[in-house]
């Protein structure tokens, strides 16, 4: 008994190290074939499903930006005819060859055509053959610059605003009113993250295109919608920093006549600043993944901003959206992203131990 | 000249906190306003091809719970190992720096996850894989809860089970886990509430079905996600549902958190 509980406690713990492992082995074997075509140009290619000639494809042609989604599981006219062509000549090698199956071979090569990939089956099979020579090009730019761009917009947001929250939690309101508040923030930090997506989609966004002007979904909205979100998130962890500061500290400021800014900017700040910047990481991080509240308002288009106020895309969002209806290259090019992402948040998340930890030390 | 600067310094922090209340106000009350008109009886008794939310409250239900059975034992064995057995040896360190790891992955990764390991060998969407999802979003929380409720137990009760004889076995499951039940019961709460929320690992794992459904190896209904598909629906009746749905869930979170916070007080009284 003894023996056999410490050996599940030991095999439940490595099986968190196991998901995790596999976890990223996973994406990386479903991403490979992504990073095999695409390599590190892929972080830089701003060209989403866009058919080029093969070519054409070493040049970096930015004049090809695709101004809207192209549906990746749609290959070109051009090459629905190849297949067609192709399939009749295997059909007519296969009709004269048997004579008596004449007439099922036909719908089994449909099949057999149905049932391949699309995707995979324009570019390896057409991409070298001499008729078409065309080739769909992923570039995960566009969404990369979409994730970081609304990150910057909410950190740019939130960071004031969460730390007056919660400075003001922890050394102006009085008691009475600190602490209804903090459990407030607390409890909208539990808010799942769907409804600010609906409330930005409904009220927010048409808001915010009626005073500043663009398009209710954009990705000034998303950003402003995502600073929102992890408002409380942060405001709690870092009115826990700045409530570590010793109280003797504080006291021998204002008993030498300090003001109460005095005394935040030269005694709370040095003294919690490992916690706020570790809250302020964590909630990048938090940020960064989040998929729900952003993808209702930021327009899941494959269109470089030009401006805030036009719809873009985030990695998160390309995810919820185009996964169900991917397969083969446009999976694997998803999954290529994922790993992106996970490594991003993987990055953060140590970032913030870092921090977190020369607090305790 | 240092007392208007402090002035201005307390205006403008305590505008920010107005400004931050302001807005998560304004969410509350649009979603209170919204989502209370179409809570009627009706769709508390009706599937989602009638326009109403049962087999949603069902669904949502069978995956959180379902993943939280499977995930809340390994979890919490995985945090007795880091504490009672691992210790602050190298591995169990590393256990734990990979376990926050997993717990700030983006639940959308986690999605993408399951996707390859489960639903692309089943053929399409099932209810396992949600449940798997989702138990993938509980394990380090519950893992981190367990362990860091069990450090805050005294030594001295260990060493006293140990002095009257117990075996190690008996000491952590008769009187550590004991001891430290109520906040691992709170933690289990939270998390628990964290998952009952979560939309982006279901999106296309347990995907979302109309009908009621109880084959978990089938397209699962799931309240997150149909709120999400409902909502960017150009038909009234259903986006007011979607409120409908939505005022639901973050009910039953807020009450799951208010429960847990009330545990919290009552074991430090």
């Amino acid at each position: 008994m003894e023996k056999l509980f410490q050996y599940l406690a030991r095999a439940s713990a490595s099986f968190v190290l196991v998901i995790l492992l596999s976890t990223v082995i996973v994406l990386y074997i479903n991403a490979r074939p992504a990073i095999e075509e695409f390599g590190m140009h892929f972080i830089v290619d701003t060209r989403w499903a866009v058919d080029v000639p093969i070519d054409q494809q070493k040049s970096t042609d930015t004049s090809s930006i695709p101004t809207s989604t192209i549906d990746s599981d749609t290959p070109p006219p051009s090459d629905i005819q190849d297949i067609d062509s192709e399939a009749d000549d295997e059909i007519v090698t296969n009709a004269t060859s048997t004579t008596d199956d004449s007439e099922d071979v036909p719908v089994d090569i449909g099949d057999e055509f149905a049932d391949m990939d699309e995707d995979v089956f324009v570019e390896e099979e057409f991409s070298t053959s001499s008729e078409a020579k065309t080739k769909t090009i992923y570039g995960g730019a566009v969404p990369i610059i979409g994730s970081v761009f609304s990150i910057i917009i909410a950190m740019l947001f939130s960071v004031p605003v969460a730390l007056g929250i919660a400075i003001f939690l922890s050394e102006i309101a009085s008691e009475k009113l600190a602490k209804p508040t903090s459990v407030a923030i607390e409890l909208l930090a539990a808010i799942p993250s769907i409804i600010y997506g609906m409330w930005a989609l409904f009220y927010f966004g048409p808001l915010i295109s009626k005073y500043i002007g663009g398009h209710s979904v954009s990705l000034l909205v998303a950003g402003l919608v995502l600073g929102v979100m992890v408002i409380p998130f942060m405001a709690a962890l870092s009115r826990d920093a700045i409530n570590t500061t010793p109280d003797v500290l504080k006291e021998s400021a204002y008993s030498m006549g300090a003001t109460k800014f005095e005394v935040i900017k030269d005694i709370i700040f040095p003294y919690a600043k490992a916690g706020i910047v570790g809250s302020i990481i964590v909630s990048f991080g938090r940020g960064i993944g989040e998929t729900m509240a952003v993808a209702f308002v930021i327009g899941g288009i494959f269109n470089i901003v030009d401006s805030v106020t036009s719809p873009t895309n985030s990695i998160p969002v390309v995810l919820a959206n185009n996964f169900s209806e991917s397969s083969g290259m446009s999976m694997s090019v998803l999954y290529y992203l994922a790993l992106i992402l996970f490594m991003l948040s993987f990055t953060i998340i140590f970032l913030a131990k870092y921090f977190l930890l020369r607090r305790k030390a | 000249m240092r007392l208007i600067i402090n002035k201005i310094a307390v205006a403008l922090s305590t505008l920010m906190a107005i400004i931050g209340i302001l807005f998560l106000g304004w969410i509350l009350i649009t979603l209170v306003g919204k989502g209370i008109t179409s809570l009627t009886p009706y769709i508390f008794t009706h599937d989602l091809i009638d326009n109403g939310i049962r087999n949603l409250i069902w669904g949502q239900f069978v995956l959180s719970g379902l993943a939280a059975v499977i995930g809340i034992p390994v979890g919490i064995m995985a945090g007795i190992y880091l504490q009672e057995y691992g210790g602050h040896s190298r591995y169990a360190e590393f256990i734990r720096d990979i376990s926050d790891v997993m717990m700030s992955a983006p639940s959308v990764v986690i999605g993408t996850f399951i996707y390859a390991i489960i639903v692309i060998p089943m053929g399409h969407t099932n209810g396992w894989a949600g449940i798997a999802a989702l138990c993938v979003m509980l394990l380090p929380i519950v893992v981190r809860t367990t362990d860091d409720m069990l450090g805050l137990v005294q030594v001295e009760l260990r060493e006293a089970g140990i002095a009257i004889g117990a075996s190690k076995y008996h000491v952590t499951v008769n009187i550590i886990l004991k001891a430290a039940s109520s906040g691992i019961v709170t933690g289990l709460i939270l998390a628990f509430a964290r998952i009952v929320g979560e939309t982006a690992p279901l999106l296309y794992t347990s995907g979302s079905s109309i009908y009621m459904e109880t084959d978990l190896s089938q397209t699962f209904p799931s309240m997150t996600v149909s709120i999400y598909n409902l909502a960017t629906m150009p038909n009234e009746k259903l986006v007011s549902l979607a409120w409908g749905a939505a005022l639901l869930l973050t009910v039953v979170v807020l009450m799951l958190n208010i429960l847990g916070r009330f545990m919290i007080k009552r074991s430090s009284n």
